[in-house]
């Protein structure tokens, strides 16, 4: 369980406290309700470059990092192709650091040359380094574009490609703090061992003079239902053959999303699984074989990916990774292997109380859903799946012709 | 009018509380420290066994029985033994660090009694079944397969080889090590290491008598004891040496650079973590600053320290553009000369207090972290007064002390430089 308290100031900024006196720390986390899927097809990427300016200065602090390392501070972010979410953790009797500088970058950034030069390269290398230069690493940069033809989920937050990055101007900057970056388009969470009416007094203190600005409002382009099964080759110099499939699946606000967590789960959480059982440890087609979801706010994907035993024929393979979804369509999930992810679900959830930061940033992404509260709910949300559930999903997904699948070869098998 | 200009006031961090842990024995002699808390209802139970029998013909003995220990029982299959655990909503870690073997329990204490019997079998009659240990080795040397492409990677296996040579710091593992892997040598293996003589076990959480009295009921007795050999290792300080794999297709070269220091039982240890921070361990560090922040040759660039039970080392890591991993190495250099010659500034060295003990306080997040610091100065042979005179030399150092130990310990000309990619 975690408690919170919830105000809302009179620019619109949405701001949650939760009091947890067992620790000496605090944290401050915004998250700002933009992500990738808000880019110009042209100019991708621009989220996530975006966020890395957010700590070249604002308009009235040179440096972010400086002042907040001198009270014993930390900070980070990242960015996903829903949301860009930023937190700083420190002690909590220095807390009105992080309101001091989390308030002046929200007002305006510096806006300065030299910081987006260097972010500009800086953007670059990890482009190369997480993306390009690693086995298998630019994966998510054909799969993408796959399995989505119009939604903007079909490039990476990272960007379809260099160039987008190379050529971001000052101006593309400004206009996209103006848009995104202002009170009606955050929310505030503070943790950790302080009290509401302090942060309260702290949040109108700081983040209350900011001006409202205008609220976005997000019309997305959405995806077609996909009615071709798709395919595509890839061949790299990588050693192992690999194979990559996509199924559409709903949203995260969707009632079924807690049947597809738990029908992934069944699929490929840990040893005992499915997936792992069958594919890798009977009949060793696999060495390594996974399934996940994309946990995404517009439609997202129900992944399978796995990398081949050496000499074993990719189509092979990919018909046994057919017949267990087949199963899944067919025969009832037992009540002890439902129970079995069910219950790891439940201690899963306990255990992520034991952060702080965790618990902030899930408060966030919860209010973001629409409450907060939400939070509170899940393990009753993933009790009621029954297992009828589980097979009305996996007939409604697991069809070829809603699939995009991405053969990744090694090069000698061209 | 507020005034955004003006920085809110603030306190350095002044007390640090550090959550003892209890003593208590298993019947059989085997030591169990209990860090406390009742927070949540549940548990985190780690049986820590000391690498041993060090043998460099079999350098994966002690990793491959860590990773397989859960492979099947006498009395349980791999999968049945998964099945369990999963069913209790529990999780059965393995990890191997270089020095020693760690199997974890974390459970909700609803399920201790039912997960404890399962966790016996495993520790007192795992059977490494042939085909099991065929699986693991096929998909193993697949795994090196995909690695030995991560110039990264095969960076941190050069670096550790150059310093720690042939022994389990340093060994350069290869596809033939795995072929080598017996279904018998890893039982002796396993029936020798695995044993009360040689486990402490670590409890964090709610964990209370009637907890103590399971954990005896089942750990405390039936466990037979070995003969073992720790490991020994002694290692002398290296000339300067150069390591460089071209890989032709690379958009960035891994670097890494260093060379043998002390470890924590060492005095210079505590401030030559605050050296070391200066240089490389944080966000706003020197390397940093310059190398990300004003170059923008990075996406990240670190130092770390690191203590081994038999040794210590310093290194400096990160991934670079191609076309400027030369620029980038001339800076490195660049910055540890200057550590060298040239005091650090007041001002800097200040925040670099602050950002420690910030840092410290943090760490200890929750009942796992404090007994993740007990482990720290623990098998390292110390008490908490580490603790003490830690945090006392991040308050007291001085700029001339930290010049006197980049002169001793930031010595470039004989560091092992490693270079995965071009030039």
């Amino acid at each position: 369980m975690v408690d919170f308290n919830r105000f809302t100031l009179a620019n619109g900024l949405k701001v949650l406290v939760h009091e947890d006196a067992t620790t000496p720390m605090a944290v401050l986390n915004i998250l700002y309700d933009v992500g990738a899927r808000d880019e110009d097809p042209e100019k991708t990427g621009f989220a996530h470059l975006f966020e890395h300016l957010m700590f070249g200065g604002s308009i009235n602090i040179p440096n972010y990092d400086e002042p907040l390392q001198r009270v014993g501070g930390e900070n980070n972010a990242f960015t996903s192709n829903d949301i860009t979410n930023y937190y700083i953790t420190l002690p909590a009797e220095n807390i009105e650091t992080a309101f001091w500088l989390e308030s002046d970058r929200m007002l305006s950034l510096a806006f300065s040359e030299k910081s987006l030069d260097t972010q500009r390269n800086v953007v670059s290398e990890e482009f190369k380094q997480r993306y390009l230069n690693q086995p298998y690493g630019d994966v998510w940069l054909k799969l993408r574009p796959l399995a989505y033809k119009k939604h903007a989920y079909r490039w990476a937050t990272i960007g379809k490609e260099l160039s987008h990055i190379e050529n971001a101007t000052m101006d593309d900057v400004k206009a996209f703090f103006k848009k995104h970056y202002n009170p009606q388009n955050a929310i505030l969470v503070v943790g950790g061992n302080v009290k509401t009416e302090e942060v309260k007094k702290l949040a109108e203190k700081w983040f209350e003079p900011i001006p409202a600005g205008e609220k976005y409002h997000r019309n997305l382009v959405q995806e077609e239902p996909q009615t071709e099964a798709r395919q595509e080759t890839v061949k790299a110099n990588v050693p192992l053959n690999a194979i990559y499939m996509a199924f559409k699946m709903p949203g995260r606000l969707n009632s079924d999303y807690y049947a597809f967590d738990l029908l992934s789960d069944i699929l490929s959480r840990g040893q005992s699984s499915r997936l792992y059982n069958s594919l890798l440890k009977e009949q060793q087609l696999f060495s390594e074989i996974n399934a996940y979801i994309s946990s995404s706010l517009d439609p997202g994907l129900f992944i399978v990916e796995g990398k081949l035993v050496e000499g074993v024929v990719i189509e092979t393979a990919e018909k046994a990774i057919w017949a267990e979804l087949e199963k899944l369509k067919t025969e009832l999930v037992s009540d002890t292997e439902l129970t079995k992810v069910k219950n790891k679900v439940e201690s899963i959830l306990v255990f992520s109380e034991m952060g702080l930061l965790d618990k902030a940033m899930n408060l966030a992404y919860y209010e973001l859903l629409g409450d907060a509260a939400l939070l509170n709910n899940e393990t009753a949300e993933f009790l009621k799946v029954q297992s009828a559930d589980i097979q009305r999903i996996a007939n409604e997904t697991f069809n070829k012709n809603s699939s995009s699948t991405l053969y990744y070869l090694t090069e000698e098998h061209a | 009018m507020l005034n955004r200009q003006q920085a809110p006031d603030f306190k350095q961090v002044s007390a640090i509380n550090f959550i003892q842990p209890e003593k208590r024995l298993l019947t059989n002699g085997v030591p169990v420290f209990t860090i406390y808390s009742g927070e949540q209802d549940l548990v985190r139970i780690e049986f820590i066994f000391e690498n041993v029998n060090w043998n460099r013909d079999k350098p994966l003995q002690a990793i491959a029985v860590s990773t397989l220990i859960n492979n099947g029982t006498n009395k349980l299959s791999a999968k049945e033994i998964a099945e369990k655990i999963d069913f209790y909503g529990a999780f059965f870690q393995t990890e191997y660090t270089q020095d020693q073997s760690l199997v974890t329990l974390y459970t909700l204490n609803k399920h201790l009694h039912s997960v404890l019997p399962i966790v016996k079998d495993v520790l007192t009659n795992s059977q490494f079944p042939q085909n099991e240990l065929d699986i693991y080795i096929q998909n193993q040397k697949q795994k090196l397969q995909v690695n030995l492409k991560k110039n990264d990677i095969v960076s941190r296996k050069e670096f550790a080889h150059a310093l720690f040579g042939e022994t389990a710091y340093g060994v350069d593992i290869k596809a033939e090590h795995y072929d080598g892997l017996e279904r018998e040598a890893l039982l002796t293996y396993f029936k020798t290491a695995y044993a009360p003589n040689n486990c402490t076990i670590v409890v964090s959480g709610k964990f209370d008598a009637a907890g103590f009295d399971l954990l005896d009921s089942h750990f405390g007795r039936d466990w037979d004891k070995s003969e073992v050999v720790k490991n020994a290792f002694s290692f002398s300080p290296t000339e300067k040496q150069f390591v460089y794999k071209e890989k032709p297709e690379a958009l960035q070269s891994a670097i890494r650079i260093g060379q043998l220091a002390v470890n924590r039982k060492h005095e210079d240890f505590s401030g030559l973590q605050i050296l070391n921070t200066v240089l490389g361990g944080y966000f706003g560090s020197r390397l940093m600053a310059n190398i990300r922040e004003d170059k923008g040759y990075t996406y990240g660039i670190g130092s770390g320290i690191s203590s081994l039970q038999q040794a210590g080392y310093l290194f400096i890591a990160t991934e670079v553009g191609a076309d400027v991993c030369g620029a980038a190495l001339t800076e490195i250099y660049k910055e540890i000369e200057i550590l060298r010659t040239t005091l650090i500034e007041e001002e800097e060295l200040n925040l670099v207090r602050n950002y420690m003990l910030g840092s410290m306080l943090g760490s200890l997040e929750n009942v796992f972290s404090h007994a993740d610091k007990f482990k720290n100065i623990y098998f390292a042979g110390l008490d908490y007064d580490y603790y003490t005179k830690y945090i006392n030399t991040v308050k007291t150092i001085t700029a001339q002390e930290l010049l006197a130990l980049a002169n001793k310990y930031l010595t470039t000309e004989s560091f092992t430089e490693v270079v995965i990619g071009k030039k």
